[in-house]
């Protein structure tokens, strides 16, 4: 099976642990909070100056001042604090956050991520993507594995404009988990009934399976392969 | 006695002249002060360098001084919302500059000029576009791009509460840029939505001291600020 973008979100939920401070990016990684356990305890971050950001708020129920970054009403969990975009940034860039769900146009075999300019945007943005990418130890993105036009976005080489340099740690995708180490791209995980060379095929860099390379585990409603009837 | 209040949003910006560079607060819709931007667009005030977050939304307050052709260029770290399309339009005629800073970045200069200091070396950066030409120092084995103060003439806040003398305290996620812009600008404006007593605020909830504001003006809330249906159809 092919994961749908919750079953990605899903299976990063997964490797948050206990404690965790996260910055979440906006697509998939938005979605993982969703899939969090309520056993563990763990706080999303928000660059507006929030840390305990709560599910999005039911209509009607809105407050104008609480916002996240992606400007949706949203509410705060007991024990958040909200602060200024000074303090915001000092938890990013003081590497203080434990993990940070980013969305990629590419992410190459050594690290290097692009996610801020797609080729031919003509007015360009960055937001906090590049103080996250820079600053947060461990970077894992989020994202399909290869683009709306079928082409690989996991590449020997990022064509696009760099957001950080050797900055993410791992990959997860509608059909694999990635990890990026020294010597390379390493398969960790397959989505279930996905060959590693298959995963290889729509992959533009060289993966080593890893020896316990492993079929993830996500519920069967997370199947994105729509079936003929 | 010190009293920095005016009558009205129209009288708190009539210094504000044409060609001024302006910090704008806020982040989304919290912490806009929106009225105070009406009130320049009001008065005419054009050839304007503006210093935001992103790039206004809708066809109002800055999206506005967009549309109206007012601003001549735009340092931000997210002109691409969905509703910036005044400046999206300028921008494509070029009608508009745009100088793009990473947001930490963009709050580290602002702050940098609100603390006197000089620049500052920030590890965001390095190998980017968004650094190119400019100094890299190694520190601890670790590139760090230099990077510059950024004041203004004035700057426009927006406050949920305030007093006279200027003592201002901010609601949730409103506060974002606001205290910051609050410390960098010659003239600091700011709007809140109620005005109260000195010594009505505890000491405590003041966020932004009143030596750094000039002007102060209530304001009612403009509901244009938040319609949560339509940002909810639009995204």
């Amino acid at each position: 099976m092919i994961l749908t973008r919750e079953g990605i979100a899903y299976r990063v939920a997964g490797d948050l642990p206990e404690g965790s401070y996260v910055n979440l990016g906006i697509g998939i990684p938005s979605m993982v909070p969703a899939y969090l356990s309520s056993d563990k305890e763990i706080f999303i971050h928000s660059e507006n100056g929030i840390l305990g950001v709560g599910p999005m708020a039911a209509t009607g129920e809105e407050d104008p001042d609480v916002v996240d970054a992606a400007k949706g009403y949203v509410t705060l969990v007991p024990g958040a604090s909200v602060f200024d975009h000074v303090t915001s940034f000092t938890i990013i860039r003081g590497g203080h956050l434990t993990h940070a769900i980013i969305g990629a146009i590419e992410v190459a075999a050594n690290g290097d991520l692009a996610n801020w300019r797609m080729p031919g945007q003509k007015v360009p943005g960055v937001g906090g993507a590049m103080d996250i990418a820079f600053n947060v130890k461990n970077l894992f993105v989020a994202m399909t594995h290869v683009s709306n036009k079928g082409e690989p976005k996991i590449v020997a080489r990022c064509t696009s404009p760099l957001t950080a340099p050797h900055c993410v740690r791992r990959i997860f995708t509608d059909l694999a988990v990635i990890d990026v180490e020294r010597e390379g791209l390493v398969l960790r995980e397959v989505a279930p009934g996905v060959e590693p060379a298959a995963v290889q095929a729509q992959t533009g860099a060289p993966l080593r399976v890893a020896g316990d390379c492993r079929e993830m585990d996500v519920p069967v409603e997370f199947n994105g392969v729509r079936l003929i009837d | 006695m010190i009293d920095k209040t005016v009558a009205n949003c129209g009288e708190a910006v009539a210094q504000v002249f044409d060609g001024a560079s302006i910090m704008f607060g806020g982040f989304g819709n919290p912490g806009v002060p929106a009225n105070l931007i009406e009130a320049i667009r009001r008065q005419g005030t054009t050839n304007l360098v503006a210093i935001h977050n992103g790039a206004g939304i809708g066809d109002f307050a800055l999206g506005g001084l967009f549309q109206d052709g007012r601003i001549r260029k735009l340092t931000a770290s997210f002109p691409i919302n969905p509703g910036s399309w005044a400046f999206r339009e300028r921008y494509l005629k070029g009608d508009v500059e745009l100088e793009l800073v990473p947001q930490g970045t963009l709050v580290e200069r602002i702050r940098a000029a609100g603390a006197g200091l000089g620049g500052f070396y920030t590890p965001t950066g390095p190998g980017t576009e968004l650094a190119a030409g400019k100094e890299v120092r190694i520190f601890n084995g670790r590139e760090y791009v230099l990077e510059m103060p950024l004041d203004a003439d004035f700057a426009l806040i927006k406050a949920y509460r305030g007093d006279r003398l200027g003592n201002l305290s901010y609601r949730k996620a409103m506060r974002n840029f606001n205290p910051i812009m609050a410390t960098a600008a010659k003239v600091v404006i700011v709007e809140v939505e109620e005005l109260v007593a000195v010594g009505s605020l505890s000491m405590e909830e003041i966020h932004t001291p009143g030596i750094f504001v000039d002007h102060i003006v209530q304001i009612n809330r403009d509901p244009r600020l938040f319609d949560p249906q339509k940002e909810r159809s639009a995204s």
